[in-house]
């Protein structure tokens, strides 16, 4: 008994409490002591963005925390909630800013830099999100197979004379599905399902592989034509050992009669309970700026969103081209309702 | 006949049967598991909160459109995965552990190997050599002059049959080792018995010896297609889309987090199905070893030919396992050096070894205080609850991911909210975003994998001997420790092995819930292989590869180097 009086008087209530504020309060400070930063979560991938972070540090000296992941940041960010570290949101489509924004991640952001830097179209009406680069989605032919403007539109890929000519990734991918629901916008649901369901008729395979995986069948013979994304032209041909896959097909802008390329975007977003938000803007601002916009453009071959930023010189050589000038916004609204239909007509199947 | 050494039903079972009286007094055993348990147990809860919280209703649409199609495939997926691991581990493991003929012994330890290769390189790899537009194809149109896919028949790697065959060749080693570990333990009294009674080689294995580890090939082969059911990367690479793709398509596609934690419950669900169909199947028949492994069964002596055969047998799914995909990855590798090994790269295998180091450490603990506890008393209400907690293998990392971090934003968002009112003190996140929360993750997805192999461990333990290790004065603490621990020696170096290496290729929860800048050799290869440059990123594809098969031949060795003393003895 006395031993554990003993060990009671000892240790009293008040110390242990104390000790543990202490403790506590200990591990904030820890990390408030550090230099001026700035908490990016990515759904890009690092060797994209991380020559930009090193600029930005260079110039400013602050430091750029990033986490990369292909799914879950937002669902991380909304976890984390009023304690969330995450500054900024970098997605790669603009579905995943407007899923952002609906779910209550974001904050809108007013500088006047931005606002000049990016054209109206390309950033949301209430600055919540602001797009960073351009990509479109375009046709991949067989130089040998396909001649010169025997395919000028998405809407000719449904067509009889197409019939096994054509390899696709799965319906069910962002980009084919961000494709679909501008069809969607352009010419109703019931058009737009009776041209998956001609383009699905006309596929020498089963959709599998990525955009790339595509390109590559087209140059070695499986089928004549694909579609994808006008960076990975460029991604190949600076690998020797995919050069002469890129170098066996011609890279056509699409619908240049009419209402132009579907075009998609990568962006960016504020959190709404960014703990640096200074930095934060001045993160964003640089991204946007003549200098970043350059290197992004660039490192992976995507327009920039600045229209005074000159085109890499690959780039050029695919000559200008009319890009379909549909609200981003009404590409994500019909978002969901393009994965199902993709799901009706058994795409993948 | 009734196997000889499977005790009949008449046989007490471990679990005490207190008076009502002593029931309701507090048992830390219970208690304990129960809050283990239901620690483990809590992101499989925020799953089914999320899915009980959807966007929107996903499923009218499912049925009517891809359901049917998706259920077929993960059926038909789970069918030929079970088929092929099941015949390629069993029968290995009977050959290596039974039979004696040339290379047995490095068979033994290399049969794991295709274990160390994570499923998604071995797919790529494949997927990669033997499509239309692979260097095999290629080959052959340029050897033959074909050129049209019309010109000539290749089977069509990126389909349901090329990823069945990816996954049994990656997963048998599930099967493979629990059947070995089963038929090291068995007592050869009772193989013997059976051959001096005139049974063939062939009888002893299909009437005796297969029957009697019969538990512990059901935990292999649930394990595999748990794993199969769980996977993404590897199905996507051929193109099959199963019950999983879907999960991702509607959490990305529809922006649906709810609607796919629908769909990982229900596959948790099926996974519980199966478990429990299984028990049903067995009912109250126990498959304890009376004897215990006194002394090694003797090998039968195998014929030249039949050794021959023997050999190809072992050697097929290693060389197709292991030796072609790896081949494939080093000669990657070689061609671009592009990859430095620097500084950051021995920072990111450390990160591994260390995350799954301390995760093997940690599940085997939880794993073994839960299989004990319901050998012990398990009421019903805990057997579902470890059930639950020890099923987080099916669920898709990346969804699991989402279960965890919602607990811990909450755990930690509570008590700064509490500390911030009373002391006005801000704790911001503590767990969230650490490397507890992988860690956390890494012990739930992978405690099926800990709990399985202990807790078909235990089953072959006679409850005999807890009997009278508590007769003779041990408590419970003390039979667990003197007498279990010791015989549990193999089981718990499985574990420690199927633990750690998955956690060494562990991706999507790691990629989802890490700190800032912070990678693990599996995060590293990712993102180079997301950028759709695998090549570039084989070396350390090799690395993770090689730092998993270092560990599991120490620790193979370390289970048969105990077979190994003891027919010394």
């Amino acid at each position: 008994m006395s031993y554990i009086g003993r060990f009671k008087s000892e240790i009293n209530s008040f110390r242990i409490l104390k000790l543990f504020t202490f403790f506590i309060a200990a591990l904030p400070v820890a990390g408030a002591a550090m230099a001026a930063e700035v908490n990016v979560y990515s759904y890009r991938q690092p060797a994209l963005m991380q020559p930009l972070f090193d600029k930005f540090t260079a110039e400013t000296g602050i430091e750029v925390n990033s986490l990369f992941a292909e799914k879950g940041l937002a669902e991380r960010i909304k976890a984390e909630g009023v304690n969330s570290p995450a500054d900024i949101i970098l997605v790669t489509d603009i579905a995943r800013l407007s899923e952002a924004v609906e779910a209550g991640i974001t904050q809108p952001v007013d500088s006047k830099t931005l606002a000049t830097a990016i054209p109206a179209s390309l950033r949301d009406p209430a600055n919540q999100w602001f797009a960073l680069t351009r990509r479109a989605r375009v046709i991949y032919a067989s130089k040998e197979r396909v001649k010169d403007g025997e395919v000028t539109t998405y809407e000719a890929l449904a067509e009889p004379q197409w019939k096994g000519r054509i390899c696709s990734r799965s319906g069910a991918s962002d980009y084919n599905v961000a494709l679909l629901a501008a069809q969607i916008a352009h010419h109703g649901e019931a058009e737009a399902a009776q041209w998956l369901k001609g383009l699905r008729a006309n596929l020498a395979r089963k959709p599998q592989g990525d955009d790339r995986a595509q390109i590559k069948a087209v140059a070695q013979g499986e089928c004549d034509i694909a579609l994808g994304n006008s960076y990975y032209m460029a991604v190949m041909l600076a690998d020797p050992a995919q050069r002469p896959a890129a170098e066996a097909v011609n890279i056509l802008f699409p619908n240049q009669q009419d209402v132009g390329a579907h075009v998609n975007i990568s962006g960016m977003a504020m959190t709404k309970y960014a703990p640096n938000r200074d930095a934060a803007i001045k993160l964003m601002e640089f991204l946007s700026g003549k200098e970043a916009q350059q290197l992004y453009a660039e490192i992976n071959n995507e327009y920039p969103v600045s229209p005074d930023v000159p085109w890499s010189a690959l780039m050029q050589s695919w000559g200008k081209f009319k890009a379909d000038a549909l609200p981003l916004a009404e590409i994500a609204r019909h978002r969901v309702r393009a994965l199902e239909i993709v799901y009706e007509t058994g795409f993948d199947q | 006949m009734r196997p000889a050494s499977i005790s009949d039903r008449g046989m007490t079972g471990v679990a005490d049967r207190p008076s009502v009286m002593a029931r309701l007094r507090p048992d830390p055993w219970r208690i304990g598991a129960l809050i283990v348990a239901a620690l483990v147990a809590m992101p499989v809860f925020s799953i089914a909160w999320l899915a009980l919280n959807p966007e929107r209703n996903i499923w009218p649409h499912l049925a009517n459109t891809v359901l049917p199609h998706m259920l077929q495939t993960t059926g038909l997926l789970l069918a030929g995965v079970g088929f092929g691991t099941a015949v390629l581990g069993v029968g290995t493991a009977w050959l290596v552990s039974l039979c004696r003929f040339p290379g047995r012994r490095i068979f033994e330890w290399a049969l794991l190997a295709p274990f160390a290769m994570p499923a998604y390189l071995t797919a790529y790899t494949y997927v990669d050599f033997l499509e239309f537009a692979g260097p095999v194809q290629t080959g052959l149109r340029a050897m033959m002059g074909w050129a049209r896919p019309a010109d000539y028949w290749f089977p069509e790697i990126r389909s349901l049959g090329g990823a069945i065959l990816v996954l049994s060749l990656t997963l048998y080693p599930y099967v493979y080792l629990s059947a070995r570990t089963a038929f090291l333990q068995q007592s050869a009294g009772a193989l013997e018995v059976s051959r001096t009674l005139g049974q063939g080689p062939w009888a002893v294995f299909f009437r005796v010896a297969l029957p009697m580890a019969r538990p512990a090939i059901v935990v292999g082969v649930i394990l595999a297609l748990m794993e199969a059911l769980g996977d993404f990367g590897t199905v996507d690479y051929f193109a099959v889309r199963t019950l999983t793709a879907g999960i991702y398509d509607v959490w990305l596609g529809m922006g649906n987090a709810g609607g796919a934690a629908q769909i990982a419950l229900a596959l948790l669900g099926f996974v519980l199905l199966l478990i429990t169909l299984e028990r049903m199947a067995r009912r109250d028949r126990r498959f304890h070893s009376m004897g215990g492994p006194m002394r090694a069964t003797p090998l039968y002596d195998l014929s030249p030919l039949k050794a021959g055969a023997a050999i190809a047998a072992c050697s097929l799914p290693l060389i197709f396992g292991f030796l072609i995909p790896a081949g494939i990855l080093v000669q990657m590798a070689l061609s671009r050096l592009s990859l430095s090994l620097n500084a950051a790269f021995f920072g990111y295998a450390l990160n591994s070894l260390l995350l799954a180091a301390v995760a093997a450490l940690f599940a085997v603990c939880i794993g073994l205080f839960l299989a004990y506890g319901a050998r012990l008393s398990a009421g019903r209400g805990q057997k579902i609850l470890t059930r639950i907690a020890s099923v987080g293998y099916v669920i898709p990392g990346a969804v699991l991911a989402l279960g965890v971090m919602i607990p811990f934003g909450a755990f930690d968002n509570a008590l700064d909210a509490m500390l911030r009112s009373y002391f006005g003190i801000s704790t911001g996140l503590l767990l969230s975003g650490t490397v507890v929360a992988v860690l956390f993750a890494y012990v739930v997805r992978f405690l099926a994998l800990s709990f399985g192999a202990l807790e078909s461990g235990l089953t072959r333990i006679t409850p005999a001997m807890d009997m009278a290790s508590r007769s003779l004065g041990q408590g419970r603490g003390g039979t667990l420790w003197r007498v279990h621990l010791p015989l549990l020696r193999g089981p718990i170096l499985t574990a420690v092995l199927l633990v750690f290496v998955d956690c060494m290729k562990e991706l999507p929860a790691t990629l989802i819930l890490r700190p800032f800048n912070f990678d693990t050799l599996a995060t590293h290869v990712y993102t180079f292989a997301s950028l759709g440059r695998l090549e570039d990123s084989a070396l350390a594809g090799l690395c993770i590869v090689f730092a998993g098969i270092l560990p599991v031949i120490v620790l193979s060795r370390a289970i048969t180097g105990r077979h190994a003393r003891v027919s010394t003895d």
